[in-house]
């Protein structure tokens, strides 16, 4: 049995009603829960990128991307191992106004943990951080003692190690589209 | 024949802009894209198309089905019967989402369709108006591409898109929701043709590293096997098939789907795989060499139990859909591209080649399978009459030359067994989906697809009452469609399985039927029931004869099951012949 692996899929699509729909039925389909999603504008104005991590088998990231790329407004997709990629994820944390007034306590959470203080409320303060989940999460961990009031954690967003050019990948997209109409 | 195509400005391209409405624009633009047929149903939300269809009603032909339903497997019928894209309108609300079975029926079966749908005005959407349904949201898995239409002066170019999708690579259907208060607007119009879409490739560049590696496979190949599904059809490579066949000696079987891209009585034609398919091509996949695999997807009712198929074999898959590669069966080689381009390039690396000897292991195993089980059903010396013995006779009394449309269920696998064809797009069955009801309706289409072709459909008696309001469409337009119901009182397939695998308790397959006859009466068909032996050629030779639709009922054998059969999860090689 193949074993069940965390990878990261990238998908690069037009910026059309009921794309994402599109993407997220295909993991409905085969029964697959994602665990984070972000979208924003690629390097190409007017293409946007989909990252998503998801747990699956190898070969099935392999189905999945290619079922997803045979979406008409997709133009490629595809997917990474952890090690394949740089990746980063923001948190921001929100406590009581009173733990900061009240001792050293966060001012030495946020030196340890490289956390910095956003905005500062009479009632609440806000902290933010960067990192992997396992950093974030073991800010709030930290945190926790003293009440945090919401905490929320960003999708992922991963850039792949190896040195492959999206434009390039593009243009041999819309290349091969021309030709065969 | 009452109804003629009347779309005589087939492609005709007006290039100057004419103001019209909205409405006007969907229909002018139909007729510029070639469509001579609309299937549908009127309702609130696409009134004002509805009043164009009937302003240009002398170029264009609706045919009002009885059902969404009924319309959108109509439309599946005539794209199949003609390999053009078939057109169904529908309401929103209800009108919508009765379209929905077709939908996913064309989608698993690759059916080019565009579904135009009536929507509420675009400021009443997401308020649960009178009739609303998100139905992009509700198609989104089961088409190939849909879109909401809120802005007129998009009309004419997605309509464009829509054709150009639906028709073009792995063909599929599509669906357009237009909002009412667009199709009142007065918009320019210029027939635009959609012909590239940056995102789309729908016919990849050709790999030629990959044919010569299939062609070497093959070349190389003691035992090689083909197995072709309705790729070759829908890219109509049927010819490039048949020489790949002849030139390397190759045993051939079909997919449901791939029936009558070879002709049946062809030598190297060595019958259907799958559940109910032929004992030689089943049995003999886990001892070919190579396996060639053309425009199918390798669907479980294919394969059996995965783990036990075809293991030996090193594995070349032709498709047009990358996603379809190592899917269901790791492939040694894939070719990827339309069958038609993939095989005329590959027969140029392929040698004449002679396996006579690995054609002989198909001819033994038919020859028990025909001792075991054709004997006894088709030519059966008592009781009552067969489904196989109707389907082989309206096969021989017609020439193997009539479109064969069959519902789904016992008399499916049956009609696909033993009819034979001579010549392609001949046999129209809902495969993937599996769509009881389909018979009927699809009937419709195939004729009106294919006019000057005698359309037979076979259904049982538990399908046909799902649809068989479509003799409303019959009686209205005249379209002659042999309709015969193969009625052995009960949902014949569920029983068999429930007499094989659930101690024969028939909950629920026995089934009442009604007086067929008077409903044929009723809408003005011509009818007759059959139950004695001696008695079926000559009724269906008067249905044959008949130059009007036709309902021959016959009563056959109530418990007799389909065989050979792969029972569900077992190998291929496990395939019962009792």
């Amino acid at each position: 049995m193949e074993e069940n692996k965390q990878y990261t899929l990238f998908v690069y699509s037009e910026n059309h009603i009921g794309v994402m729909g599109r993407i997220t039925n295909t993991f409905t389909s085969r029964n697959l829960n994602i665990d984070s999603l972000t979208v924003s504008e690629s390097e190409v104005a007017g293409v946007y990128r989909f990252t998503i991590v998801t747990h699956a088998t190898a070969s099935l990231m392999m189905l999945m991307s290619k079922r997803i790329e045979r979406q008409v407004d997709v133009i490629k997709a595809g997917y990474f191992a952890e090690e394949e990629l740089v990746t980063q994820e923001v948190a921001m944390y929100k406590l009581s106004t009173d733990v900061l007034t009240d001792g050293m306590e966060i001012e030495r959470l946020l030196r340890k943990h490289s956390g910095r203080i956003l905005a500062v409320h009479k009632d609440y303060f806000v902290i933010e951080k960067t990192g992997h989940k396992v950093e974030t999460q073991a800010l709030f961990e930290d945190l926790k003692v003293h009440g945090v009031f919401e905490f929320v954690r960003s999708g992922r967003v991963a850039i792949s190690k190896p040195m492959v050019l999206f434009q390039e990948i593009l243009q041999d997209v819309e290349e091969e589209a021309k030709q065969t109409s | 024949m009452e109804v003629v195509s009347k779309n005589k400005s087939n492609k005709a391209i007006k290039p100057t802009a004419i103001k019209m409405s909205g409405a006007d624009a969907v229909i002018r633009s139909l007729i510029d894209h070639g469509v001579d047929y609309i299937f549908g149903y009127p309702g609130g939300a696409n009134m004002p198309i509805y009043d164009s269809v009937y302003n240009m009603s002398d170029e264009i032909t609706h045919v009002l089905a009885r059902h969404e339903q009924g319309a959108i497997h109509a439309a599946e019928g005539y794209a199949r019967s003609s390999g053009r894209v078939g057109v169904v309108f529908a309401t929103s609300g209800p009108g919508a989402t009765n379209l929905i079975t077709g939908i996913a029926d064309a989608h698993l079966d690759s059916t080019p369709l565009v579904c135009i749908t009536g929507q509420v005005n675009a400021n009443l959407l997401g308020s649960d108006a009178f009739q609303e349904t998100d139905v992009t949201g509700i198609t989104s898995p089961i088409t190939k591409w849909n879109y909401q239409l809120t802005k007129k002066e998009e009309i004419v170019e997605v309509i464009a898109k829509a054709f150009y999708i639906a028709s073009t690579g792995r063909p599929g259907p599509v669906l357009i929701d237009i909002s009412k208060d667009i199709q009142f607007e007065e918009i320019e119009y210029e027939l635009k043709k959609h012909e590239y879409i940056r995102s789309y490739v729908p016919y990849p560049k050709l790999n030629i590293e990959e044919l010569k590696e299939a062609a070497e496979l093959i070349n190389s190949a003691k035992k090689p096997m083909i197995i072709f599904g309705q790729g070759v059809i829908l890219s109509g490579a049927e010819k490039q098939l048949k020489e790949l066949v002849e030139k390397a000696d190759i045993p051939a079987a079909n997919t449901l789907l791939g029936i009558s891209a070879l002709d049946t009585d062809h030598p190297n034609a060595v019958g259907m795989v799958g559940m109910h398919g032929n004992y030689a091509p089943n049995v003999l996949t886990n001892s070919c060499d190579v396996l060639i695999a053309i425009g199918m997807r390798f669907d479980d009712r294919i394969t059996g139990d995965l783990n036990q198929y075809a293991k030996q074999a090193k594995v070349i898959h032709f498709d047009i859909d990358k996603s379809e590669f190592h899917k269901n069966v790791k492939a040694e080689v894939t070719v990827l591209g339309d069958a038609k381009a993939t095989l005329t390039n590959v027969l140029d690396y392929i040698e004449k080649n002679n396996h006579s000897d690995w054609k002989a292991e198909f001819d033994k195993l038919e020859a028990i399978e025909k001792e075991e089980i054709w004997d006894k059903i088709l030519k059966p010396s008592e009781g009552k009459i067969t489904m196989a013995e109707v389907v082989r006779d309206v096969s021989k009394m017609t020439d193997g030359e009539a479109v064969v449309v069959t519902d789904v269920g016992q008399h499916q696998m049956f009609a696909s067994r033993y009819s034979l064809f001579k010549q392609t797009k001949s046999f129209i069955s809902s495969g993937g989906l599996g769509t009881m009801g389909f018979g009927l309706p699809a009937a419709i289409g195939a004729k009106l697809g294919a006019p000057n072709r005698e359309v037979v459909s076979f259904s049982g008696d538990g399908g046909f009452q799902m649809t068989m309001q479509e003799f409303g469409t019959i009686m209205e337009y005249g379209v002659t469609v042999k309709q015969v119901v193969l009625n052995n009182g009960y949902l014949g397939m569920v029983r068999q399985w429930q007499d094989l695998f659930f101690d024969k308790r028939y909950a629920s397959t026995p089934m009442m039927s009604p007086e067929f006859g008077k409903i044929a009466e009723a809408y003005g068909i011509e009818y007759k029931k059959v139950e004695k032996r001696e008695d079926l050629q000559a009724a269906l030779q008067e249905m044959l004869d008949c130059d009007k639709s036709y309902l021959l009922e016959v009563a056959v054998q109530e418990e007799l099951n389909v065989f050979p059969m792969v029972p569900g999860g077992a190998a291929v090689t496990e395939v019962r012949l009792k």
